[in-house]
């Protein structure tokens, strides 16, 4: 194979691929790994095998087994040696899901729910066609319909199908004017679609509003770069609870009256503050982590700064950040429960009330109360961050060798 | 501004009158004179924090100078914004670590501009990359990431990149300087070919060879002064301050 003289040293030719050794590859060698790689490895696989061993047959006892699925009032779950009283949330879940909101208008908030879900996929889908559009509406057009919808249809509005029905003489258009979406009050709201409400209007605020208080605070005129970093400051220093205290009761001081915000919309614009000054702290670590060449890669081709930051850097920052900015939509979501703290009757609140009704009230109803309670939140902040990790490797692929 | 523009038979791209320049206490340029003819170039070359990356930074404004005047084209470097990003859309610049943008394609990288800034229309914009990928001989790699290159042809990207806005004049700093020897080669090609279509050239670099081959002038800076200037013959021959002629030692073995 080589030839070797007085130290020289001369390869003839290539040596073969050899298939790796037996250790590297197969599940034997994935359990060896992974399960037992040490002695403290190993002593941690076995606390963790007795540990399911001793709790899983028990949980699946409760929660599926010995469930009550289906039954007319608590009677059944009461019953000594009864599980999870799924039976209870089947009954309530009209009431976890909208709150004292008129039964026969529930259509009103499916449609807006549906609305809203459609748009949500059209903008997250990967490779959907003209996103702008469905930005524009779902920022512009969704709002003003989402609020016609919920709260009912704005005297603006009907002002103008008054008119169109004075001027066409259509007696169909002046009943649609008087009587189509009556008001539906906000304390009448609650349940889950509030809580995805208060999350939803905290989420797609918080993100524009952080990116701008982000530059804000890197800006070079002091002024601006002061009110940011007083607010930001100021609002991260206080707790979300005193935030939505302080919305509660402050903010219909400071405006005039006629002008006072709804109680649902105090703790919304309230959460939307404070979830903004978390999305700015973490877009700036985003800013920070894009070279200082490809600032100057930009300016060199003479983009102006607008361009410079929307097309160059906050891409960039923005796809580092994405663990922060889902983390902090995750504990966004969480927190919106504390908006019950001001009244405000969200999904948990619901839960919460419920358990006491004496039709249903029994040993299982509390548990079987909060895991469902603990199981909707799950799924909503597993679904984003398995979405944020799949956007993380889609966004990626500019920076793969 | 307009009596200030010498009259001369060939006008001149670049004059820079007196530029100082500080970081902090640092005093950079101390005055540095010079005025660059169209299609002249220019090699710049100097010891390591003496300044010459610095001066070709202060030719679009990457670095703001503080004392003295340059003009550009005839318009003179300020404040204005405006002014100065049109500028730039004049000045290519091609940098040590490339400068990429890594979350847009190597064909995105060289229209984004021209469609932002010049208004083309992007079938318009992509033809005219696709012209200048194939000058830089890598058309083949227009749909990949920078990333996904090695570090000659990103730098030829860079290169394509900074010709799509049509420049009047072109910097270069240090653009080989980052690059595995074997890829030196390829990117001298590309700026000796541009050389010799009459462009406007400053490079900062130690390429000597390079320097021999086609520039006009070669320039020494050391401490923020250009020490001498000459065309390249007489400066390898005989040059003729002491700062020069270590600095030459120290790099021509």
């Amino acid at each position: 194979m080589a030839s070797r003289a007085s130290g020289a040293y001369l390869r003839t030719s290539v040596s073969p691929d050899l298939p790796p050794p037996a250790r590297v590859g197969g599940p034997v060698a994935w359990v060896r790994e992974n399960l037992f790689g040490g002695v403290l490895s190993s002593v941690l696989t076995v606390l963790s095998a007795l540990f399911l061993v001793w709790v899983t047959p028990d949980l699946i006892r409760w929660l599926f087994i010995d469930a009550v699925w289906s039954a007319p009032d608590g009677e059944a779950c009461r019953a000594p040696g009864a599980g999870a009283c799924w039976a209870y949330v089947r009954a309530k879940i009209s009431f976890f899901a909208y709150g004292s909101y008129p039964r026969d208008l529930l259509w009103r908030v499916d449609l807006t729910l549906l609305l809203g879900a459609l748009l949500a996929a059209w903008l997250l889908w990967p490779g959907a066609r003209r996103k702008g559009l469905g930005l524009l509406l779902f920022l512009v057009a969704y709002p003003i319909l989402a609020y016609n919808l919920l709260h009912g249809m704005a005297d603006s509005l009907r002002a103008v199908l008054r008119g169109l029905a004075d001027v066409s003489g259509s007696a169909a258009l002046a009943d649609v004017a008087q009587n189509a979406l009556p008001v539906v009050g906000t304390n009448l709201w609650g349940g889950i679609f509030v809580s995805l409400l208060v999350a939803t209007v905290g989420i797609v605020v918080s993100l524009p509003l952080g990116v701008l208080l982000a530059l804000g605070r890197q800006s070079s005129a002091p002024v601006l770069r002061m009110v940011c970093v007083v607010l930001i400051e100021v609002v991260r220093g206080v707790p979300l609870i005193t935030v939505l205290f302080m919305a509660n009761t402050m903010l219909p001081l400071f405006v005039p009256e006629q002008w006072s915000p709804d109680r649902l919309m105090r703790p919304l614009i309230g959460v939307a503050i404070f979830a903004s000054v978390y999305m700015a702290e973490v877009v700036r670590g985003g800013l920070q982590a894009v070279p200082k060449g490809q600032f100057e890669g930009a300016m060199a081709l003479g983009l102006t700064w607008r361009h410079r930051m929307a097309l160059i850097v906050m891409p960039q920052a923005l796809t580092t950040v994405i663990p922060g900015i889902v983390n902090s939509f995750i504990a966004l979501f969480k927190d919106t429960t504390l908006v019950a703290i001001v009244g405000i009757f969200d999904f948990l609140r619901a839960v919460d009330t419920q358990r006491l009704d004496p039709e249903w009230a029994g040993p299982s109803i509390s548990a079987t109360g909060y895991v469902f309670a603990a199981a909707f939140y799950f799924v909503f902040c597993f679904a984003m961050s398995r979405y944020s990790l799949m956007m993380e490797r889609r966004l990626a692929r500019g920076h793969a060798k | 501004m307009s009596q200030a523009m010498p009259e001369t038979a060939q006008p001149l791209a670049i004059q820079m009158q007196d530029v100082h320049k500080w970081f902090g206490r640092f005093h950079v340029l101390k005055g540095v004179n010079l005025d660059v003819s169209r299609g002249e170039r220019i090699v710049v070359c100097g010891p390591s924090g003496s300044g010459k990356s610095t001066l070709i930074r202060c030719i679009n404004r990457l670095e703001a100078h503080q004392r003295g005047r340059i003009l550009v084209e005839g318009v003179e470097l300020t404040d204005d914004t405006r002014r100065v990003d049109e500028i730039r859309r004049d000045v290519g610049m091609v940098f040590q670590h490339f400068n990429l943008f890594p979350h847009l394609s190597v064909l995105e990288n060289c229209t984004l501009s021209p469609i932002w800034t010049l208004r083309m229309p992007q079938k318009a914009a992509e033809e005219r990359a696709m012209h200048f990928l194939e000058r830089v001989r890598i058309p083949e790699q227009a749909h990949k990431y920078p990333l996904q290159l090695s570090g000659g042809q990103q730098q030829r990207v860079a290169i394509a990149r900074a010709l799509c806005m049509s420049p009047k004049i072109m910097l270069f700093d240090e653009p080989t300087s980052a690059l595995d020897p074997e890829m030196v080669k390829e990117v001298l090609d590309t700026m000796v070919s541009l050389a010799e279509e009459g462009m406007t050239m400053i490079c900062v670099t130690h390429e000597m060879g390079f320097a021999r081959e086609v520039a006009d002038r070669v320039a020494f800076i050391d401490r923020g002064e250009i020490v001498e200037m000459n065309a390249p013959e007489p400066f390898f021959a005989h040059p003729q301050h002491e700062r020069t002629k270590l600095f030459l030692s120290q790099i021509l073995r």
